[in-house]
């Protein structure tokens, strides 16, 4: 984005980026401390809870903290969980693992609901509204706005630029948004927080986030098989032992199926397709049995931040404060980020609000006193050493350590376990690892991806310059071809890359539009050479209320 | 002079439609809604008609459930100066739209009416012409181009066979077509301004219009899925296959 545009400014107390839980719980909980206060929230999405996208059984404590009233309120957590269970998958058979909650109760999810994500992202979004919150959504924080050392702002996306980089005839130029404090709430590898934490380097001395991509399919299934409430969980069949990963299959609403998989993105075969995984595992008897005579209505994917207490950032920097999975606040053993996201948000508002009402608000340092002081960081320190744990010694011995580590020391385990690399560093060339042969969709459980990100609603302006930029592309040829044979082509849940072949040459061509803001490629670029900036505002999924 | 544009709250043009499980409709609950993109037309003609001069006021009109005040909204960050709520829960047809349409049209005593040609939903592509006919107004429809001047607008349509040029008295109603212009972005301190913009609500029942549907809704359905299609080896196979399985020849 060039400087030399003449930008209008807009000033405000606190700025907000990114609608999410975390954002909203922030936005809410600040204006309950500070009743005068100008606050704003940018969201990218087209509106609050367009690019939400999460499993998801839910945890009330924090909603319930934040807004005791919520039941008077109709907050949309119509669905209690009822009925649970958690398989290891063979190829033909699924073994159910007994009394779980008595064994591991930090996982069990009775008192828990199952929600759609974006509904109550909109009902959060409404509350905040009605509280007098500015929150305009299709507006995109493009980049950090940093002055004299201090992060004191964003700079919004520009409108109506071409393809080619010139102002089109709508043309209007994105605008500085200044704030006092600045609290990041982009959800996983947010882009602004990328840049925010790289420039006041927040993250040395701290373990390499390690992240999931999650791919979820919404259904309507005949009102005899439903069974609301009921959720299941499956880990094993079809990853291999050294993959993390497994799907979830949740029954809510009317006659919905919440169906998912996620696959831990420190895998290492470069030839895994994670939509593929996350379309085998529907035929599995387990799952079929659940969806077959149902029709699916939505489909997106979205990154989650896996890395929990050990891959935690610093906080707080001059100007501004780190939310939800964007610091990566998610408590993996329990696959939940919404209530720990809202929490963190939570925190981070009462922070800032003291920083603000004290002299020369430079950082809200008081965010990770609180955090530490609170039921979040307990949580996540009885979690921490689970993931690392899978990363170490594979998923059957991982799920024992885990099952020794909740039992035995209920999460209290003198050690802590590090994750040792990042997600593209796992990644190993193409000619040590074995092509993965998946099954034909068959269209009526399964799918290709073409049908499916049609069902996600995402849409670009066509006439805008390429969000996903090769930061040096003559490597793409040497590298990501050379060497993994493209992997991206196949870890993109949207096929928004493609290999192809022109002039006896393999070239990437980049279908942009189809992009759904998941961020893996982001994250999983062999050399980081992809780097994902936010598209015009407005742009990407539109998924709708049940996502 | 003063502008009315009408504007209509539509399933986002990039959602796609699904058909509610008993068949009566398709599913409008939890899905994004929008304006109409050929009533974002009419609001950007409208506001470059007051930006040339040639109008003083713009209001914008909508019929329909309290949830499209947003609409209105957006249509006064894009510069319309107020906007008209007629609200009722009511599934409306065009003929009804178009006789609320006339008590506001009445009431506003606007020298234009400039909205969309047809609303992405149903696609009826006729209110605007029903709303010509009852004013008894002349009508420019399809514009591709419009001009006013001294009392007159002339307005380029996009007719079936090419290009056609009418040139009307005022007041008239025109309808817009998708290459009149390219809607501006609402800005956000105009999003903000429009926040403080009058909107006015007024219950449709009290304008005395017979709201009844005239029309049935008996069913609902998805397109059939086109099956894929198959190489054939030769003609005889070809006619054969028309004749046999298709039973087209
Ligand atoms: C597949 C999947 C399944 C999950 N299942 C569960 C579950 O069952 N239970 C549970 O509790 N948790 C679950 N989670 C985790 C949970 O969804 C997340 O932890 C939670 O949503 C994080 O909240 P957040 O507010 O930090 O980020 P997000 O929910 O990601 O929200 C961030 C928001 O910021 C916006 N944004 C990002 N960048 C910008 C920018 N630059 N400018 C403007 N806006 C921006 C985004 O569009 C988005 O709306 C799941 C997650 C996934 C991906
Ligand atoms: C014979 C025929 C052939 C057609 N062929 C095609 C075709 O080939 N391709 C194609 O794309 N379409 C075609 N159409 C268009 C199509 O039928 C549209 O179905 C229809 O225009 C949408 O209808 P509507 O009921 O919303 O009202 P419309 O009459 O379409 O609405 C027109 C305008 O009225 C205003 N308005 C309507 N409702 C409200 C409201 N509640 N509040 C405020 N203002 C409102 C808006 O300004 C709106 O833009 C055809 C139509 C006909 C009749
Ligand atoms: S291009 Fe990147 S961010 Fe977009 S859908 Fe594909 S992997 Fe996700």
């Amino acid at each position: 984005m060039s400087t030399e545009i003449e930008r209008e400014e807009m000033e405000f107390d606190v700025l907000i980026v990114g609608g999410g839980p975390a954002g909203l719980s922030a936005a809410i909980r600040l204006r309950q401390l500070l009743p005068d206060a100008t606050i704003c929230l940018v969201e990218k999405g087209s509106e609050i809870g367009a690019h939400i996208v999460s499993g998801a059984v839910i945890e009330p404590r924090a909603l319930a903290e934040l807004l005791p009233d919520w039941r008077e309120r109709n907050a949309p957590l119509n669905t209690p969980v009822t009925g649970e269970k958690i398989l290891f998958l063979t190829g033909k058979r699924g073994f159910s693992i007994p009394f779980i909650d008595r064994l591991m109760p930090a996982m069990a999810n009775h008192g828990n609901y199952v929600v759609s994500l974006g509904a109550l992202c909109r009902w959060l979004g409404a509350q905040a509204e009605e509280m007098g919150i500015e929150i305009y959504p299709g507006f995109a924080a493009a980049e950090p706005f940093i002055e004299n050392g201090r992060l004191c702002g964003v700079i919004t996306g520009d409108m109506g630029v071409t393809r080619t980089g010139e102002h089109g005839p709508n043309f209007a130029p994105g605008m500085i948004l200044r704030a006092r404090q600045t609290i990041l709430s982009e959800g996983a590898r947010g882009s602004v927080s990328q840049r925010v934490m790289k420039h006041f380097d927040l993250r040395q001395g701290v373990d390499p986030q390690t992240y999931g991509l999650g791919i979820k399919e919404v259904w309507e299934i005949p009102a005899e098989n439903h069974r609301p409430g009921f959720v299941q969980h499956s880990f094993g069949w079809p990853l291999d032992n050294g993959t993390y990963g497994g799907a979830w299959l949740y029954h809510f609403g009317e006659n919905l199926v919440s169906y998912g998989f996620v696959t831990g993105l420190d895998y290492d075969n470069s030839w895994l397709s994670p939509f593929q995984e996350m379309q085998r595992v529907k035929t599995h008897p387990e799952f079929a049995k659940h969806l077959e005579g149902g029709r699916r209505l939505i489909y997106g994917a979205r990154a989650l931040s896996e890395g929990g207490l050990q891959s935690l950032p610093r906080l707080s920097f001059p100007g501004g404060v780190l939310a939800g999975d964007s610091a990566g606040f998610l408590n993996m053993p329990k696959i939940k980020g919404t209530h720990t996201a809202m929490k963190s948000g939570m925190l981070a508002a009462e922070a800032v609000a003291e920083a603000l009402g004290s002299e020369g608000p430079d950082k809200a340092t008081s965010y990770t006193r609180r955090f530490k002081g609170s039921w979040l960081f307990r949580e996540l320190f009885e979690a921490r050493n689970i993931r690392p744990a899978f990363a170490r010694w594979g998923t059957r011995l991982g799920a024992l350590y885990a099952g020794i580590d909740s039992v035995i020391f209920r999460g209290r385990a003198p050690w802590t376990l590090h994750m040792r690399h990042t997600d593209h560093d796992a990644l190993k060339p193409a000619n040590e690892t074995k092509p993965i042969a998946y099954p034909k969709p068959d269209g009526k459980l399964t799918f290709d991806l073409n049908s499916s990100v049609f069902l996600s609603a995402t849409n670009h302006e066509e006439d805008q310059p390429v969000h996903l930029k090769l930061r040096d592309p003559s490597l793409w040829n040497a590298v990501n071809w050379g060497l993994y044979r493209s992997p991206e082509s196949r870890y993109c849940p949207a096929g928004v890359y493609e290999a192809v072949e022109a002039d006896k040459e393999m070239h990437l061509r980049i279908n942009a539009q189809n992009c759904v803001h998941c961020k893996t490629c982001d994250i999983k670029d062999p050399t980081q050479n992809i780097e994902w900036c936010v598209p015009e505002g407005g742009g990407g999924p539109n998924y709708p209320v049940g996502m | 002079m003063k502008i009315v544009v009408p504007v209509k709250r539509v399933v986002d043009y990039n959602v796609k439609p699904r058909v509610k499980a008993d068949n009566s409709g398709v599913e409008t609950q939890g899905v994004k809604m929008s304006m109409n993109p050929f009533d974002e037309i009419a609001v950007e003609e409208a506001v470059r008609l007051r930006e040339k001069g040639a109008a003083s006021e713009i209001v914008v009109v909508t019929i329909g459930v309290a949830e499209a005040q947003p609409v209105l909204r957006t249509a006064m960050a894009m510069g319309a100066d107020r906007a008209i709520l007629v609200q009722t829960e009511a599934a409306l047809e065009p003929l009804a739209v178009a006789k609320l349409l006339k008590t506001i049209v009445d009431r506003e005593n606007p020298g234009l009416v400039i909205m969309g040609k047809q609303a992405i939903d149903d696609d009826m592509n006729a209110t605007g012409q029903i709303l010509a006919a009852r004013l008894d107004w002349p009508q420019g429809t399809f514009a591709s181009a419009v001009s006013v001047e001294n009392g007159r607008i002339t307005v380029t349509r996009e007719a079936d066979g090419g290009l056609e040029t009418v040139d009307l008295a005022l007041p008239a109603v025109v309808t817009t077509d998708l290459r009149l212009n390219e809607p501006r972005y609402a800005t956000m301190p105009n999003i903000m301004k429009a926040k403080k913009k009058p909107l006015e609500t007024i219950a449709a029942d009290t304008l005395g219009v017979d709201l009844a549907p005239r029309l049935e809704t008996v069913t609902v359905i998805e397109p059939p899925v086109r099956k894929a299609g198959i190489k054939v080896a030769s003609a005889a196979e070809l006619v054969g296959k028309l004749r046999d399985e298709a039973k087209v020849i």
